[in-house]
């Protein structure tokens, strides 16, 4: 089961992980990632983060890279929620949760989904700071994470 | 009719979320769609969209190089995303 949620509410992880386990019993391994804003990027104080996205093409894109993941990886259940809007620093951003029999695939494929996120999911963040409001730049580290699966075979 | 949307710094510096375009020939493709923005626009829509990390997308999917578009089409220009 894939599944993808774009949202303005904070997200529970806990529940979140209870429903990607519901009435599951082969699952041997759930790995999960959270994603907060930061209090300072690249040297910048942030006051507050506001996360525009692009309603339609976002869904299918995280969906996309979920059918990825599962055809990569032996994967049971995979879900995304992403927050938009107006966020603190602290706030939780994104939640990615996989489950798979084993653990060497439910680890991979939570990089994974994560990383490709970051490079094609239409999202944009905007800081706000004591210097006004920035449109946050791409990091060149992130495109060369998603990169580095291109060259890997299967975990 | 053409859809066009904008995105982000995009759509912030051309202060235009989205436009409808009555689709004809002469804009039956992104390149020739892009050109016609630029021509109605001015020199900041020329700027803006035609920055070398501009992406865009055809019907929510995005297209590297130029791309057919038909009646019916929606578009969008927007900037390297950001998320996660």
């Amino acid at each position: 089961m894939l599944s993808v949620s774009i949202q303005v509410e904070d997200f529970d992880s806990a529940q979140l992980q209870r429903q990607l386990l519901a009435g599951a019993m082969e699952e041997g391994a759930v790995a999960t990632f959270t994603g907060y804003v930061r209090a300072a990027n690249t040297g910048r104080d942030v006051q507050a983060m506001q996360l525009e996205h692009y309603p339609g093409m976002t869904e299918r894109s995280i969906e996309a890279i979920l059918e990825r993941a599962r055809a990569r990886w032996p994967l049971l259940a995979a879900s995304v929620v992403h927050r938009v809007g107006r966020l603190q620093p602290g706030d939780q951003i994104v939640w990615v949760g996989v489950s798979s029999a084993h653990r060497a695939a439910s680890f991979s494929a939570c990089e994974f989904v994560m990383d490709y996120l970051k490079n094609e999911a239409p999202f944009w963040k905007k800081e706000e700071g004591a210097q006004g409001a920035i449109w946050v730049e791409v990091r060149n580290e992130d495109r060369s994470r998603a990169a580095r699966w291109d060259e890997k075979t299967q975990a | 009719m053409l859809r066009v949307l904008f995105f982000a710094r995009i759509k912030e510096e051309l202060d235009c979320p989205a436009l409808e375009l009555h689709w004809e020939q002469s804009i039956a493709d992104l390149d020739s769609l892009q050109a016609r923005l630029c021509r109605d626009g001015g020199e900041e829509w020329q700027s803006v969209l035609g920055r070398s990390n501009t992406i865009r997308a055809v019907n929510q999917v995005v297209v590297a190089g130029n791309s057919p578009l038909v009646d019916g089409d929606e578009v969008a220009f927007f900037p390297p995303v950001t998320g996660g």
